[in-house]
């Protein structure tokens, strides 16, 4: 461990030089700038500017790449809370709460709890890295496919199980969603499936427009028929608010102990930062005593979901760099970047490449505390949006909006399936459908459909391969916990009333 | 100068046409154009056409901008169903493997092997069999030795179903008469990492897929499905180097050579002149020392194939394709 610390400190040697802090504003600014705009994203982010990195050295490389990757994340909240379209996946969960609480005129507050938390998440990762790094990348290795079913259902239990909505319509936006997320080819039986042989199908339906039709268009419809004025969103320019979030920020100091927790251990194992930000907004719901508010603009809904997402963010690095496995979309993008800049991601990275391991782990503390400072710099700038005229800035967000689910894959047709998304989106929110069941199902489906069928084929076919050792076995029995929960629950409730109703008086008149 | 005859040569065969040696060339790009790549981003196609991208910008052989997409849906699917409607269109580059004809056997997808118009193979990328650092086996022989023992028992990684890693799977199975238990991961990088933590007992990967477990003393290679080792190269590991691979037909598993082309495509009916200009700038390309660098690096053999060879080669791994997947039920078309 002191070892590392030295390592580090030779990092922050590497770090530390005007040229590559430079590049960490840079690559925040840009970042916040993709992260804002839905569909573009993390991963096209980082792709357009790979080409430019090929003339750079690796470090500065790679400090620009994931610079942009935390502006990303961060940016990604902004319209999550101020518009209901989330900029990234990982951060749906955001607008649980976020837009609620936008909706109430508490805009700046929002931003403000999502990106400090945010930030701490980061740290907590990164954290974590610098310390553990050995003993980590050995854990990462003990996952094969009955581990990873496992992780992706506990992530589904704690969000599922305690449901908020009716259980059927429930059950109905989990197999919409999940239907959807199998669409496209198949890994394991190499068949297409759900394609109808229309060829744009092959790809599959992508994530992000489901996401900006459901959530962006959707709501969009909503308010043209609440009447054509942000319901309460008071644009004023409130710095106060930014203050107080900021003050009360240490009364929520258990979200975020348990965002990071959450996200840290997705980032591992690694299940990823948009499952992550699901399960902590799930365990924050159930067990924080501000439970019974959430959905409805409560600080902790923001806060939970974002710790997780960054915490998740950054600690999937470390997979990256010392296995090759990339936790997400962008780290796999980045991964390209490795081999191009002529590095072989492994464990001997960490023991040849000193310099540009630690370097980029160094760059990942300035680069997120120079994040914050510039995400935070501009939440004047995105609350005033809000106090624009409904009859600019709707038509500025179905642009923006149709201009994203374009660019996800350059492909005219995904304009189409936006438009229908929405006009599902706004049925389903009208009908009482939770939007939420659908999209994990959509995110992590597919994976564990995956996992499952290969754990299946490793075992013939028996169930106790959930349970062939220490590690998956713990994982299954509190991911069944989690899912009889409410189960049990419900009975211990029915029980208690009972015996209460036995025990108390008859009423009058009873 | 040196350079000089051998690019007539390639011309030559591209084109069957003499073109006036020091002439401007008869077509070249006049917008921004597109490589389309038909693997996710970070894999090995991706890491092809990048290479090939970078070599390209670096000493501007191209004089418009290039733009690099990823359309891997669907094993590459989505890429070669893109390129085939971009008919006519010289300003779109298709980078692929064998997956341009093997495809469309196994799967039902809109394109036919020879709708696309080939340009050149660059590379060959080797297939090794890895095992796990302690793993029981040191050699081919010896796994082998276990899989009969136990048929059915030893698990093979791949990735994807149906691709290049079950075909050799097949291949291996058929050579040796014995059987593994084949489970589909999705790409290289994975099976990988699963085959270092001890879930699986072997796997087919490419050198570069498994170069940083070797290393690091994860896995290591027991053969490779080559006619002979590979060339001498630098030390991969403190002792050893890609040459110290033995071949797997040495070890008793009589599957004598399997290696993946690198292709380079264009979409149908483009003019000759388009295919032969991107056929000498992948020429080009292939003497930069970026592309030699690549090679090196991936212990991939180089190569640059003129588009009627390549033709031969699909068309004759079509057919030996179609009589291998017959009998295992995996044709479609």
């Amino acid at each position: 461990m002191l070892s590392n610390l030295d390592a580090l400190m030779h990092g922050f040697s590497v770090a530390l030089t005007a040229h590559h802090l430079l590049l960490m504003v840079a690559g925040v600014l840009l970042g916040i700038l993709v992260g804002v705009l839905p569909g573009l994203g993390a991963p096209n982010g980082v792709t357009l500017l790979l080409p430019l990195t090929f003339s750079m050295d690796p470090v500065s490389a790679i400090i620009l790449l994931t610079s942009l990757y935390w502006g990303a994340l961060f940016g990604g909240s902004t319209t999550s809370i101020l518009f209901n379209i989330p900029g990234e996946p990982s951060s749906v969960a955001t607008t649980f709460d976020g837009y609620p609480m936008a909706r109430q005129g508490r805009a700046s507050e929002a931003l403000t709890y999502a990106f400090v938390s945010a930030g701490i998440g980061a740290l907590v990762g990164i954290v974590v890295i610098t310390l553990l790094s050995s003993a980590v990348a050995s854990f990462a290795l003990r996952f094969g496919p009955p581990e990873y079913f496992a992780v992706y259902l506990l992530a589904f239990a704690s969000f599922i199980a305690f449901g908020g909505g009716a259980p059927l319509k429930t059950i109905v936006s989990l197999a919409l969603g999940f239907g959807f997320g199998m669409m496209g080819m198949d890994t394991v039986s190499g068949s297409m499936r759900l394609t109808f042989d229309i060829p744009e199908l092959i790809r599959g339906i992508s994530f992000l427009v489901v996401v900006i039709g459901l959530f962006g268009l959707g709501e969009l419809l909503l308010t043209i028929e609440e009447g054509p004025e942000f319901k309460g969103a008071s644009g004023r320019l409130d710095p106060r608010g930014m203050l107080r979030a900021l003050a009360s920020m240490p009364r929520y100091w258990v979200a975020v102990l348990r965002g990071s927790a959450v996200g840290v251990w997705m980032g591992i194992t690694p299940g990823g930062p948009t499952a992550a930000s699901f399960m902590s907004y799930g365990l924050a719901r159930r067990t924080s005593r501000n439970g019974v508010r959430f959905g409805q603009g409560e600080p902790e809904g923001v806060i939970a979901p974002e710790t997780a997402d960054h915490a998740a963010g950054t600690s999937a690095m470390l997979p990256m760099l010392s296995l090759g496995i990339p936790g997400s979309a962008t780290s796999a993008v980045m991964l390209g970047g490795l081999m191009i800049w002529g590095l072989n991601p492994g464990p001997m990275l960490f023991i040849e490449q000193r310099d540009f391991v630690w370097g980029m782990i160094a760059s990942m503390y300035l680069g997120n505390v120079i994040g914050v400072i510039l995400a935070l710099a501009t939440v004047p700038l995105f609350a005033a949006m809000l106090s624009v005229s409904f009859s600019i800035i709707g038509p500025v967000i179905v642009t923006v909006c149709l201009v994203g689910a374009y660019t996800v894959a350059g492909a005219p047709f995904d304009l189409w399936l936006a438009v229908a998304f929405g006009v599902a989106g706004y049925l389903m929110k009208k009908l009482d459908y939770p939007l939420a069941p659908l999209v994990l199902a959509m995110v992590i489906g597919d994976k564990a459909e995956d996992a499952f069928r290969q754990s299946m084929l490793m075992s013939s076919g028996s169930l106790g391969v959930l349970w062939s050792n220490p590690l998956v076995g713990t994982l299954s029995t509190i991911a069944a916990l989690f899912l009889l929960w409410p189960l049990a629950s419900a009975l211990l409730g029915w029980r208690r009333t009972s015996k209460a109703m036995r025990l108390a008086p008859p009423e009058p008149g009873a | 100068m040196r350079m000089f005859p051998k690019a007539a040569a390639v011309i030559g065969t591209a084109l069957s046409v003499a073109l006036p040696a020091a002439a401007q060339p008869a077509w070249q790009p006049t917008r921004p154009v597109e490589f389309v790549v038909t693997s996710g981003a970070g894999g090995g196609t991706d890491l092809f056409a990048r290479t090939v991208q970078a070599a390209i910008t670096r000493h501007n052989l191209v004089p418009t901008s290039i733009v690099v997409t990823n359309k891997g849906a669907g094993s590459g699917a989505e890429g070669f169903v893109y390129g085939r409607g971009a008919q006519g269109d010289p300003h779109k580059v298709i980078f692929g493997t064998n997956n341009e004809w093997l495809l469309p056997l196994v799967a039902r997808v809109a394109w036919k092997p020879l709708d696309l118009t080939p340009v050149t193979a660059m590379a060959f990328d080797e297939f090794m069999l890895w095992v796990k650092e302690d793993a029981p086996h040191r050699t081919g022989a010896d796994l082998v030795a276990a899989a009969r023992e136990r048929p059915g028992a030893l698990r093979m990684g791949g990735s994807q179903t149906r691709d290049t890693d079950q075909t050799l799977t097949l291949l291996i199975q058929k050579a040796t008469g014995t059987r593994f238990t084949y489970i589909p991961f999705r790409g290289g990088g994975e099976v990988g990492v699963q085959l270092a933590g001890g879930h699986i007992d072997a796997n087919t990967n490419n050198p570069s897929e498994s170069v940083g477990g070797w290393r690091g003393g994860q896995v290591r290679p027991v053969c490779v499905f080559r006619r002979e080792p590979l060339p001498v190269g630098p030390r991969v590991t403190e002792t050893q180097s890609w040459s110290d691979v033995p071949t797997c037909a040495s070890q008793g598993i009589a599957v004598e050579e399997f290696r993946m082309p690198r292709t380079v495509f264009l979409p149908p009916t483009v003019p000759p002149a388009a295919q032969a200009y991107w056929t000498d700038v992948m020429r080009r390309v292939s003497e930069t020392p970026e592309w030699k660098d690549y090679i090196q690096r991936t212990a991939q053999s180089a190569a640059l194939l003129a588009p009627a060879e390549m033709r031969e080669m699909m068309e004759r791994e079509e057919r030996s394709a179609r009589e291998l997947y017959g009998p295992e039920g995996w044709l479609v078309n």
